[in-house]
């Protein structure tokens, strides 16, 4: 056995020395709270198949001022991912060429943040006349 | 030569982020904040007669699988892919691991839902 120990480079905190790698850690970091909320409505729909008890239970649970501020902050979270989604997707996307032009990643992000604003108060309205 | 099967967790990831891009918000808002605190909607807009209701139908039942799964398929693909930032190695069990979970939750919502009888 050779008694090589190669130098490796400590990971720790890379990202937090330059801006670029903490904003793009955070963006990432918004997957852990999709999953979060999609866990609270998995919990919720398999409370709903098990009865109007169990389902009144998580219902409860929702109410309670620790849920709501878990939910701002999910809120955030969502807010953060839509903004850094169609920030990101000139670059995801395949490019798109108008008379010639590309373009603009600008027009790109502005157009999809505006559909999902509309899409929102879209679903908001949909909701309340659903309840109503 | 074997066909990868990136492209069907590529897809559901890119599935997953635009949905959540598009509406996650106002879900969350309405969902989380607006129904259960009774502030700006009826606290009976999420009851469970509702709710029932809205599981009962075939579009209710559809929505609510495609929100969990694509969100959690959204997730763990994200996740895994920087776990290697993190410095987690990302073999095989990090694989399973991840998507294995997310398959699982799908499981779990169909299963639910599927026990929800359909009325028309």
């Amino acid at each position: 056995m050779s008694a090589r120990r190669p130098y490796v480079r400590s990971m720790d905190g890379w990202w937090r020395r330059n801006p670029f790698f903490i904003v793009y850690m955070i963006r990432e970091g918004t997957a852990v709270l999709v999953i979060a909320y999609a866990v609270v409505l998995l919990f919720g729909v398999v409370r709903l198949a098990q009865g109007e008890a169990a389902y009144d239970g998580w219902l409860t649970a929702l109410q309670s001022p620790w849920s709501l501020v878990f939910h701002l902050i999910l809120l955030a979270s969502f807010v953060y991912h839509t903004w850094s989604w169609f920030s990101i997707m000139p670059k995801t996307m395949p490019m798109i060429l108008i008379g010639g032009k590309k373009l603009q990643p600008a027009v790109i992000t502005g157009v999809g943040l505006a559909v999902s604003a509309i899409a929102c108060a879209a679903l908001f309205v949909l909701v309340m006349k659903l309840a109503s | 030569m074997k066909r990868s099967n990136a492209p069907i967790f590529w897809t559901l990831f890119g599935a997953g982020g635009i949905l959540s891009a598009l509406i996650g918000p106002a879900l969350v808002f309405i969902t989380g904040i607006a129904a259960p605190s009774g502030l700006l909607m009826p606290r009976e807009t999420m009851s469970y007669p509702h709710m029932l209701a809205f599981a009962q139908h075939w579009a209710g039942k559809g929505f609510v699988f495609i929100v969990i799964s694509l969100f959690l398929w959204h997730g763990v693909h994200r996740i895994f892919h920087s776990l290697h930032d993190l410095g987690i190695p990302t073999g095989t069990g990090a694989k399973l691991a991840c998507y294995g979970a997310a398959l699982l939750g799908t499981i779990v919502a169909a299963v639910a839902l599927g026990s929800i009888a359909l009325q028309f």
